[in-house]
């Protein structure tokens, strides 16, 4: 099977596909007559969700939409909204995250006074979209939790810093700076929190080479766990 | 920074140089040389700089202070933490669903069960089978968090009592703390670390006897509880290093994220069991204790008075147990051996070695897949959010369908409430500063993972 019958069979541009899967046992080269090995199976996140949410989604979401239109923030500063396992999901544009905090902060309808920080996460395989900054917000007054994400191309890797609306996320930038790479403008001070200084790369980015060092044991070489037998 | 300019001679301590700096000269000290260094310039201002930890008994662990000091007076204080980094959420993608509670119990070491769980009970939601957790294995998790609450906070008294001077509460933190620790090695066979709580359930039913012994154990770990609690709580001295000390009011907590006891010491009543409940935490009946004092008495007081509501919660949970299975029904996902303890503490079950080996080719073959490959979890992201001793633990987990997470990220509430450090010491007293870091009761294993 070539990559063109599996372009064809890729769903559409809205839905986020993260990984190519080949064959059934995640064994190649092996001489497998079965015809498992050629199969090929595009897997996709879950794909956006139209209105009516249910529950308490839309009488948030319309209070959100009100909102950003007091504060100027534009329409289209949603991308798209999911709603998968009773959870709500607002990927926002990049360039409009830090009005849409404040307005989520702000708002008395809206009240997210809590935000939980952001956390990486790396796509390869989502042209344009490679890296995303997750952040989630809990409104303690009308006991909701909602997840917002932002997401950036690998070759511009910046995301506004909200430190400036939700102090908290200070350490919780520098440590997703500091693992993916991601560059958050306007951070007062964006170095590393976990790893050394001096450290090169970006550790828990896909492309990210495990086991720098050969691990030999009774003559056998063990391999780094990202070059081992997988299932997936 | 202009070129070093030496004004001790290397060859007597290489370690105490100095240079100037725009600011003026900057001298290092490493202890015993204060009189190499020489009086400062006059009309110069005198700043120190005091580098505290990462290996310092007062510190919680591996976290390095760096204080800048007028006289005794901290007017900056910052943190240097990731000297504990694991890459324990890297390694997780390396391994199947099943197999990253052994990691996960590892961060928060002295909170386990709640790692444990909130990673669970995001695998389950993901899989969707959040309904068909058995009751009793439900019952048993809750339980044990709670029993963790209690040794967590016994060792926040013992470990904070210790870095004060009060060196019996941490004698007697520690040894109320082991009645805890022998309940969980008798039911997981570890004191720590167990990786008992599996997605689907419990790795294991409780022994025969546990119910029994659970409930003896209870009235001795009340009754020392109290003795220890008691050496603290009208304490004049205790009273005197801790009231008013590391103050962070409601605005503050609410800035900086902070949660967990610091949040509920400023007067708000927000907890997670009742917020948001989970593992059927509606159904339980305890309080909320709170102070409106701001400060680090406030927050032991919080303490002492949860280790009671969770004794509550473990006697409610020991009356709900009845017989069940503690493993979800499902075969594609419920772990397939059974253990049972051998002469060594630990093992599996004879007969269904037997059953495997010697029986049905069927139930081996079911086994070596679920071990080995593991089960799949359908593509999806989800958020699980538990209350740990320290606060909010929050678990960001991904899946890309396959049988190994593709991201788990854990919001440790430790992480997230020791950027407050800065809040609470900055223009209090070198020794506050060790107040206000034990009142925190930052775990390092969970603020760097």
């Amino acid at each position: 099977m070539t990559e063109n019958s599996l372009a064809l069979n890729a769903p559409g541009p809205e839905l986020d596909v993260i990984a190519v899967r080949h064959g059934a046992f995640g064994v190649s080269g092996s001489g497998d007559t079965s015809g498992f090995g050629g199969l090929t199976e595009a897997v996709a996140m879950p794909g956006p969700t139209a209105k009516p949410y249910g529950g308490w989604f839309d009488e948030m979401s319309e209070e959100l939409e009100l909102a950003m239109a007091d504060r100027g923030v534009v329409a289209g500063a949603i991308e798209k909204v999911v709603v998968d396992r009773g959870e709500i999901t607002f990927f926002v544009r990049r360039d409009q995250l830090v009005g849409f905090v404040q307005a989520l902060r702000d708002e008395p309808g809206l009240r997210f006074e809590l935000c939980l920080g952001v956390s990486g996460a790396h796509y390869p395989l989502d042209k344009g979209r490679e890296l995303h900054g997750v952040y989630h917000f809990r409104s303690i007054t009308h006991g909701r939790q909602i997840r917002v994400e932002v997401t950036c191309p690998d070759a511009d890797a910046k995301i506004p810093s909200i430190t400036a609306v939700y102090p908290t996320n200070n350490w919780h930038e520098r440590e997703t700076f500091d693992f993916f790479g991601i560059d958050f403008t306007g951070h007062p001070a964006l170095t590393r929190i976990e790893m050394p200084d001096d450290w090169p790369g970006h550790p828990q980015r896909k492309d990210y080479p495990l086991g720098g060092i050969p691990v030999v044991y009774k003559g056998a070489t063990v391999p780094p766990p990202d070059e081992r037998r997988r299932y997936a | 920074m202009s070129e070093q300019v030496r004004f001790v001679d290397e060859d007597t301590d290489p370690y105490a140089t100095s240079y100037d700096t725009t600011e003026g000269t900057v001298y290092t000290v490493s202890g015993g040389d204060w009189d190499s260094i020489k009086a400062p310039s006059e009309g110069k201002q005198e700043r120190v700089v005091v580098n505290m930890g990462p290996q310092h008994p007062s510190t919680h662990g591996v976290l390095r202070l760096i204080l800048e000091l007028d006289g005794e007076t901290v007017t900056e204080a910052r943190c240097g933490i990731g000297y504990l980094h694991t890459g324990i959420e890297k390694n997780m993608e390396y391994r199947t669903w099943t197999q990253g509670v052994t990691y996960v119990t590892r961060m928060d070491y002295l909170a386990p069960f709640f790692n444990e769980t909130a990673y669970c009970l995001g695998v389950e939601k993901l899989l969707g089978v959040t309904d068909q957790i058995p009751e009793r294995a439900t019952t048993i998790r809750v339980m044990m968090m709670e029993l963790n609450r209690i040794s967590s906070h016994l060792v926040a008294l013992a470990t904070g009592g210790m870095e004060l001077g009060a060196l019996t509460a941490m004698t007697f933190g520690f040894r109320e703390r082991e009645l805890v620790l022998d309940i969980f090695e008798m039911i997981t066979g570890l004191r720590m670390n167990s990786a008992y709580v599996r997605p689907g359930g419990v790795a294991n039913d409780l022994p025969e006897d546990g119910e029994r012994r659970i409930r003896e154990t209870l009235p001795l770990l009340k009754k020392r509880m109290k003795d220890t609690t008691d050496l603290l709580v009208d304490n004049q001295i205790w009273m005197g290093r801790t009231v008013g000390v590391g103050y962070l009011d409601l605005a503050g907590c609410m800035a900086l994220g902070v949660t967990g006891p610091i949040l509920r010491s400023a007067g708000l009543p927000h907890d997670l069991r009742k917020a948001s409940p989970y593992c059927g935490y509606e159904t339980y009946e305890f309080d909320i204790p709170t102070q409106t004092t701001c400060d680090a008495y406030g927050r032991f007081l919080i303490r002492v008075a949860e280790m009671a509501e969770s004794m509550r919660i473990v006697e409610q949970c020991l009356d709900r147990l009845k017989p069940g299975p503690v493993m979800i029904e499902d075969r594609k996902v419920g772990w397939p051996a059974k253990l049972s303890i051998g002469s060594d503490g630990q093992g599996n079950s004879p007969e269904y070695i037997k059953e495997i080996m010697s029986q049905s080719m069927e139930a081996l073959i079911h086994h070596f897949k679920l071990v080995t490959e593991g089960f799949r979890v359908p593509a999806g992201q989800v958020y699980s959010a538990i209350e740990s001793p320290r606060g909010e633990l929050g678990v960001h987990i991904v899946s890309a369908g396959g049988t190994q997470p593709y991201r788990v990220h854990y919001r440790d509430p430790s992480f997230t409430n020791l950027q407050s450090v800065a809040s609470m010491s900055e223009g209090s007293q070198i020794a506050d500063v060790v107040a206000a870091v034990a009142s925190i009761d930052p775990v390092m294993g969970g603020v760097d993972r």
